[in-house]
């Protein structure tokens, strides 16, 4: 079978390599194990998988617009935008309207920011700054500056209730992380995603069409922010113009710990999950080891920089 | 030609150089007298450039040894090879063009006074560095409108300023006119007389043979002579580069029967800028090459074929259909396929996989996907059948291409275009860049193509490989066809050389003679 041809020696190789960011996960995850009994429970497990879940879900739509050599800086204020709009519509006779009335928003977004990228030729930097401001701008003027609470929200089970023993905020997470990957993995968009990133002249040459790629992604990052910005929402039976701000830092972060090239065309959905849960590890091990909030800021600022820099280190170790 | 000095200035020891996967530079030996000007010849792929690099601190050699003046020396980064006075002038220029002459100049090394730039030195000191290379424009010029030969100056210039005594120059004259060359080679004399020795690669042998005092062949990595003064012959420099006689390189195409009837035909095809009016057809398992010089307009032809750049003339008939190519993807639905000149920026996904990158044009056909999902299992059959069929050497389908030799890179990309059958297959400097074992593979390959019937549209600027292979040749200039050689007697050369230049009128007969 032409599949055991492939030398046995490298299949080592293979899967240490694409193991990735997972051994500094394990580490960051077995230090907190050891340093603090309270880490150890199922219920802090579930803590951890919740405070992650709404930046997993963000970072995986940013992770395909990154593999794009892209980046979308307006998640946050996609899932501000969205936040408000779906606890508007709940407090209408149209409530259950909610949830995807906010995922459209979110596509269309991210629709106007895929338009700007890919057909006006504008920086996708400079695009997605600019709807970061406006869409932010429009989630405050859409609240009218105050929170919207709606105490009888009616999917406020996404953010409150459990699948068996786990809470639907990672449920939901994990799905996305999987249907993402297994996007990228097994579709032809996937491939041509990667192709983008790698080479946008030789996917052009190739017979792709690079543009509608391009529009692609920043609708699902849209529609990624979108769910997170609902998951917030449900958590908190309110919305208000603050929400989800730094997020897109987060999401970029997450991606790019998780081996994710910031210049496209090399990285993994599945990477990003573990670059998000080191985040998570991290907040809640200090957190609970009571570390200050200021101490933490530096502490996560600097293993940002650590991990790229060991991945970067060690692309190059493989590359002798 | 005499040389200024015999004694040695640069001994070269048993240097090796060891990419992943491919031995660049094997045991090379030889050494640089003081003062002359020393080519460096070899096919693509020879390692000239890499050479080159480990000469002047760019890349480390994985082994050997470099002797300066009797001492030994170790160059870790460019900074040391400059300390030294060695410095590489690469094909593609370090010019800032937003910054004028003299700040390109001087960049990295401002002459300063009381810590502030001392504008008025430095453009007086770059002046004199231009004017004694007989520059004829201000150092206040921006370097962005400059031509390539006045930007090469302005590196000379560069060099100067750091008391070079080695000045290497990597294919110095690819983009230059026949005029600018000559320009080049005065002031390479001018250096010569200077004393500073000059280390340069070309691939034009004429050239070589009008400057060099000395001539180094190097072959799939490995040394194979040198010649000094009056050694030198064209013959032996030919040789010695191939390794073997040319008869054999070239597989026969001339028994390869074409169809009868025009298969693929293009009429005037046009931007009004870079390509005009160019008509042509191919006949079903036709090779037809397409020559001519630089800025000929060749590569611009056929991206207007292709749909990558805007016609704004122009039909394209395949099968008597009109084709209607908006984009690429439109072109390759209808079965063409163009293998671009450039494989490294338009070509390959050098950080994706063998198996990527040979699958991604049939992504979407059966048996790969259906309903747009992937079979991996069927991705890894296709890739592995096509790895064997090619002759690509990778250990395994999920290597990244960026770690293959250029060869069988080329191979991969062709790869990728025979899995999408096309019935028109062009290919743009299909063996630039690759060693001359692949090269002979590819054009095996494009005989076999066009046996099966698939109709070849061959763009070259290496006459012989065009001469080689081709069936009927175009030569273009000034976004022209100026003429058609048909018969093989015809396929010389000098004589293509003389349309291509401009030298020969333009011969329109042939348009006449099909009766259009």
């Amino acid at each position: 079978m032409a599949v055991s041809e492939a030398p046995r020696k490298d299949l080592f190789k293979r899967i240490t390599r694409n193991l990735g960011i997972l051994p500094i996960l394990l580490i960051f995850f077995a230090v907190f194990w050891i340093l603090t009994p309270n880490f150890r429970s199922f219920n802090n497990m579930m803590n951890i998988m919740r405070a992650t879940s709404i930046n997993m879900v963000i970072a995986a739509g940013m992770t395909m617009v990154i593999l794009t050599g892209g980046i979308d800086l307006s998640v946050g204020a996609v899932a501000a935008l969205t936040a408000v709009v779906a606890l508007k519509v709940s407090l209408t006779s149209a409530y259950y309207l909610a949830v995807p009335t906010a995922l459209l928003t979110g596509m269309a977004a991210g629709l106007i920011n895929g338009a700007l990228v890919a057909y006006v030729g504008l920086p996708p930097f400079i695009a997605t700054l600019g709807s970061m401001t406006y869409l932010r701008g429009a989630a405050f003027l859409l609240c009218n500056g105050v929170s919207i609470i709606n105490s009888n929200l009616s999917f406020a089970w996404i953010g409150n209730d459990y699948l068996g023993p786990f809470p639907w905020l990672a449920v939901i997470a994990l799905l996305v992380i999987a249907v993402a990957t297994w996007i990228l993995r097994k579709t032809v968009y996937g491939m041509r995603v990667y192709a983008v990133g790698g080479n946008i002249q030789a996917a052009r040459y190739t017979g792709i069409k690079v543009r509608k790629m391009l529009l692609s992604v920043y609708v699902i990052s849209g529609f990624c922010a979108a769910l997170g910005g609902v998951m917030i929402a449900s958590r908190l039976y309110s919305a208000n113009g603050l929400i989800g701000e730094g997020y897109e830092l987060d999401a970029i972060a997450a991606t790019i710990i998780g081996g994710t090239s910031f210049a496209g065309g090399k990285g993994t959905v599945i990477g990003t999950l573990f670059g998000a849960l080191i985040m998570g590890i991290i907040n809640n091990g200090l957190t609970i080891l009571g570390v200050s909030y200021y101490t933490q800021q530096v502490v996560r600022g600097i293993v940002i920089i650590a991990a790229v820099t060991i991945d970067i280190v060690r692309n190059q170790l493989w590359k002798k | 030609m005499k040389v200024a000095d015999d004694k040695i200035l640069l001994e070269i020891k048993r240097v090796s150089k060891q990419y992943p996967g491919v031995r660049a530079l094997k045991d090379v030996s030889f050494t640089i007298n003081k003062g002359e000007v020393h080519a460096v010849v070899g096919e693509n792929g020879a390692g000239k450039s890499t050479l080159m690099k480990i000469l002047s601190g760019v890349e480390t050699m994985t082994s050997g040894e470099l002797v300066l003046d009797g001492k030994p020396i170790r160059l870790t980064g460019i900074k040391d090879a400059i300390d030294l006075g060695i410095n590489l002038i690469s094909q593609e220029l370090n010019i800032a063009p937003d910054m004028t002459a003299y700040e390109n100049i001087f960049i990295g090394s401002e002459i300063k006074s009381n810590g502030m730039l001392n504008r008025r030195e430095m453009r007086a000191f770059a002046q004199r560095l231009l004017d004694s290379l007989g520059a004829t424009f201000s150092a206040d010029t921006y370097a962005g409108d400059l031509s390539i030969a006045e930007q090469q100056q302005v590196e000379i210039a560069r060099a100067l300023r750091y008391d070079s005594r080695i000045l290497i120059m990597d294919e110095p004259t690819a983009s230059l006119s026949e005029r600018e060359t000559e320009k080049l080679f005065e002031v390479i004399r001018g250096l010569r007389a200077r004393g500073i020795t000059v280390i340069f690669i070309s691939h034009r042998l004429k050239e070589v043979l009008e400057i060099a005092d000395a001539v180094t062949v190097l072959r799939d990595g490995m040394y194979v002579g040198t010649m000094r003064g009056d050694e030198i012959q064209e013959q032996q420099i030919v040789r010695w580069m191939i390794g073997r006689e040319l008869e054999d390189y070239y597989p026969d195409t001339s028994g390869i029967s074409s169809g009868t009837e025009d298969y693929f035909i293009v009429e005037n095809m046009g931007d009004n800028e870079n390509v005009f009016n160019v008509s042509f057809s191919v006949k079903k398992g036709e090779i037809l090459g397409i020559t001519g010089l630089v800025g000929a307009g060749r590569t611009e032809l056929i991206n207007l074929i292709f749909g990558i750049l805007p016609k704004q003339t122009g039909e394209v008939y395949l099968e008597g259909r009109r084709l209607d190519i908006g984009e690429p993807a439109d072109a390759i639905k209808l079965g063409i396929g163009y293998v671009p000149e450039n494989r490294r920026d338009y070509g390959l996904f050098l950080e994706l996989s063998c198996a990527h990158n040979i699958v991604i044009n049939v992504a979407d056909r059966e048996p790969i996907s259906r309903y747009k999902i992937l079979n991996l299992r069927k991705v890894e059959e296709v890739a592995w059948r096509a790895v064997k069929a090619r002759n690509i050497s990778t250990p395994d389908i999920d290597r990244e291409v960026m770690y293959l030799s250029g060869g069988n890179q080329q191979k991969v990309l062709l790869a990728r275009w025979l899995e999408a059958r096309p019935k028109v297959l062009i290919l743009d400097e299909p063996t630039r860049g690759i060693d001359v074992g692949a090269k002979s593979e590819i054009y095996q390959l494009i005989a076999e193509l066009a046996a099966q019937g698939v109709t070849i549209i061959l763009i070259s600027s290496e006459l012989p490989e065009v001469i080689g292979l081709a069936q009927r040749i175009l030569v273009m200039r000034g976004g022209r066809v100026v003429t058609e050689l048909t018969k093989r007697e015809q396929f010389d050369q000098e004589l293509i050389l003389a349309y291509a230049s401009g030298i020969k009128n333009p011969d329109y007969s042939f348009e006449y003679a099909e009766g259009r």
